[in-house]
């Protein structure tokens, strides 16, 4: 491309993305208001799927059950939204379960494992939170002991929710920590341990094997621990996600998912696939920085929101 | 799901194979594919859509080189398309008055601090600079400490910490440091934030407002997904944008959102971060990225391998030839098709490796179709005798081709003296044997300087 040419196309795409709003249910409503349900217009709420990261796959299977049912029929655009939207929530009706704490664990183990920034510690700080206001007593393990003031960070997560932080110096041994944790929350019959874990990649193998070692070593104190393991994915990240939960899941037996920054214009949309492939419980959202910015998943209110409906 | 794209493209290819040059239906049809690659790797889909348009128009009607499928073409104008998209390294911009302040914003949790600690470590190592780090950070617990630890592990200054100051209070004071104790660069690592968060993109505009930074590089999360135009584009509206750091490339996301950005600021891509190590920042490799991208790097290489044996077969026919030492009129009546097969010569060209080291010669020479078909001309004038023996060609000749080919004497003396010049260098390209000739292909055959091709 000569450089005016590709200048004159990189404005072109400037323009037009700052002329039409990218909310996926304008697009929806410009595109249904006078049309019938055909070929043409499927094809462009496949893409209106995609823009909202459902994936190539998932947006074509979406786009056909609608099809199945209304195709050739003249259908207003809340019609179209609503329809998808509930497409779209019996997919993740059957995911969407609470994380419950089993009162005959003392405590409870939940180890929270993610990709870097996914946002593990501000969730491990939030459901300290939504636990201690249930009654429990909650201990938090500083299991990130790579990054900088990472111990820091949670130790005011404990201070905020009134928990205690067990900790090491940075650099220390992860595994050998979780195991020190464990051992005192234990001693203290304590209702549930949070115990927190350095951001890694999920192509890592070596990253990887140290989060197999910190299960191996807690299985050593007690067969069952940890009860649970929650990967805490970001709603901005698009189809990679397929591959964190594949390979977390391979590795560290996950048990569920959180999803953080949902109070971004980020939707979210890949959990769809995800609830379709692997099945795992969605246990809750982040939707802000704040210690009550957690909520549960309901399928049916993500996926209207999905479809940029209430 | 990558298998399956790649047999599905290989089904196109062989159906294609089978007919000729690149129809609209062969690019279509190719490019149906290629969207569905550029969206499972996260490109946004305004972009791939305006991105595929813009392809097609390119790549309707070029000729394709024997060996190789129109589909595998289209894959391989894509990629380039891809390189030329993604823009060119560029460097960070310190181009002022030191301490040069440099702006680092983006969302929560895409990798800002660390990427600030890895670009001052940058700096101070390469370039000799003396670097203050400054956190600006004061919502996420224990965030201002981190960038102080990494400081101290990147052996830069850190503006030293004073609880419940505000970030453009921090901002002046690292400023302020940064002109009191002689340093290069000041670099504001601010909090993460959304960009919708009105009340915290008012915040960083007033930052920005208070050090007017050189660079506002924003960071983004190579793993991002349809978002990035959003995020992408309010930023670059509200803050204004200089350049863009992909983090966290050495993960395994396809890293689409690097187009999406691109496309929707025009701003570079100025760095890569590849590691949680301080030294792993990287300069942005435009075809590294359009290669992860595409994701068919396999059908690239192959048809650039075939470009490449493409030339050498024609290098080396012309070489035995020149074996011999002979170039006359009709070897350069042949050459002069050649040019003219590239296709138009202002658009394929460029396109192809190898060849487009012709570009810039054929730029200088000024020449286009018209003036080749008239050299063309002049040749097709002369008998046979004559073209295979210029020496022929005394005063009553040259004025019978001349009106022949409707040009001038002069014209026909050009071409002669072309000519001449040509067989020349052919005797120095013979001289240095077929390696040499196969090392520097038929644009070393070019008469060297512009202007000889005009007429
Ligand atoms: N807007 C928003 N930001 C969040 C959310 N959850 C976490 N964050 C932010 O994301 C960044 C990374 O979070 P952190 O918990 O440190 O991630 P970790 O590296 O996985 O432990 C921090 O700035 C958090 O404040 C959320 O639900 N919404
Ligand atoms: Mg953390």
């Amino acid at each position: 491309m000569s450089e005016q040419t590709k200048s004159g196309w990189l404005s072109r795409i400037r323009e037009g993305l700052s002329r039409s709003s990218s909310r996926l249910s304008q697009g929806i409503t410009d595109l249904f208001t006078k049309r019938k349900l055909d070929e043409a217009a499927l094809e462009e709420l496949e893409e209106m799927l995609i823009a909202a990261d459902l994936g190539v796959t998932t947006a074509a299977r979406v786009a056909a059950l609608l099809a199945k049912s209304r195709f050739d029929q003249e259908i207003s655009p809340e019609e179209i939204k609503s329809a998808l939207a509930e497409e779209i929530a019996t997919v993740l009706e059957p995911v969407a379960l609470p994380l419950r704490p089993d009162p005959a664990n003392k405590p409870h183990v939940v180890l929270v494992v993610g990709v870097n920034g996914s946002g593990k510690t501000t969730t491990i700080g939030k459901l300290a939170k939504s636990f201690r206001d249930q009654g429990l007593s909650v201990t938090l393990a500083a299991g990130d002991t790579f990054r900088a003031a990472a111990v820091e960070q949670l130790k005011v997560w404990g201070e905020r929710t009134g928990s205690p932080v067990i900790s090491r110096d940075q650099g220390a041994d992860a595994a050998g920590l979780a195991f020190d944790a464990l051992k005192e929350a234990q001693a203290r019959r304590d209702d549930v341990l949070l115990i927190d874990t350095a951001g890694r990649l999920q192509n890592k193998t070596d990253l990887m094997a140290e989060l197999e070692k910190i299960i191996r070593v807690l299985k050593r104190q007690d067969p069952m621990v940890p009860h649970d393991v929650l990967l805490v994915l970001d709603a901005t990240v698009g189809q990679n996600a397929h591959s964190q939960v594949e390979i977390f899941r391979n590795i560290t037996k996950v048990s569920g998912l959180v999803v953080t920054k949902l109070d971004g214009t980020a939707k979210g949309g890949v959990l769809v696939a995800l609830a379709e492939k692997f099945k795992l419980p969605v246990h809750a959202i982040g939707v802000g920085e704040g210690i009550d910015d957690l909520r549960p998943f309901e399928a049916k209110a993500f996926a209207r929101s999905l479809m940029g409906l209430d | 799901m990558f298998e399956s794209l790649s047999s599905r493209l290989g089904d196109v290819f062989e159906r294609l194979k089978r007919r000729g040059a690149l129809s609209e239906t062969d690019v279509s049809e190719a490019l149906r594919e290629v969207r569905v690659a550029l969206l499972e790797a996260d490109v946004a889909l305004p972009v791939v859509k305006d991105f595929i348009a813009s392809v097609k128009e390119r790549a309707v009607g070029q000729d394709v080189v024997r060996s190789i499928t129109p589909g595998q073409m289209v894959v391989k104008i894509v990629h380039d398309c891809l390189v030329e998209t993604l823009g060119t390294a560029e460097d960070i911009n310190l181009a002022a008055a030191a301490p040069v302040p440099v702006l680092m914003v983006g969302l929560q949790g895409s990798g800002k601090t660390t990427t600030s600690a890895k670009i001052a470590l940058r700096l101070k190592t390469l370039d000799k600079k003396k670097v203050l780090l400054a956190s600006l950070d004061i919502y996420r617990p224990a965030a201002q400490q981190q960038l102080e630890i990494l400081a101290r592990q990147a052996d830069v200054g850190s503006l030293p910490i004073l609880m419940g100051e505000k970030p453009v209070a921090i901002a002046r004071r690292a400023m302020e440091m940064g002109r009191r104790e002689g340093y290069d660069v000041v670099i504001l690592d601010t909090a993460g934030r959304l960009h919708i968060d009105e009340a915290l993109m008012a915040e960083v505009a007033e930052v920005r407002d208070a050090v007017t930074p050189t660079e506002t590089l924003l960071v983004v999360d190579a793993m991002t997904g349809q978002d990035a135009v959003n995020l992408a584009r309010e930023f670059n509206e509200k803050i204004g944008v200089t350049g863009m750091v992909l983090t966290r490339v050495d993960g395994d996301a396809r890293g689409g959102a690097a187009l999406s950005m691109r496309a929707v600021t025009g701003r570079p891509i100025k760095f890569l971060g590849a590691g949680e190590k301080l030294d792993a920042l990287e300069v942005f490799h435009p075809d590294r990225v359009a290669g992860r991208i595409l994701g068919m790097g396999d059908v690239v290489s192959l048809v650039e391998k075939a470009i490449g044996s493409f030339e050498e077969e024609e290098a080396e026919k012309l070489a035995a030839k020149m074996a011999k030492g002979k170039f006359d009129l009709d070897d350069m009546a042949a050459q002069f098709r050649q040019i003219k097969k590239m296709g138009d010569l202002k658009g394929i060209i460029g396109m192809l490796p190898g060849i487009g080291k012709l570009k810039k010669q054929i730029d200088e020479a000024n020449i286009d179709n018209r003036m080749i078909n008239r050299q063309e001309a002049i040749i097709l004038s002369m008998t046979k005798g004559e073209r295979k023996n210029p020496d022929l060609i005394k005063a009553s000749r040259k004025r019978r081709i001349a009106a022949g080919a409707g040009v001038s004497i002069q014209d026909v003396n050009k071409l002669l003296k072309q000519h001449q010049q040509m067989a020349d260098m052919m005797k120095k390209v013979s001289k240095m044997g077929k390696k040499g000739l196969m090392r520097h292909g038929l644009p070393g055959l070019l008469p060297p300087g512009g202007g000889r091709f005009g007429g």
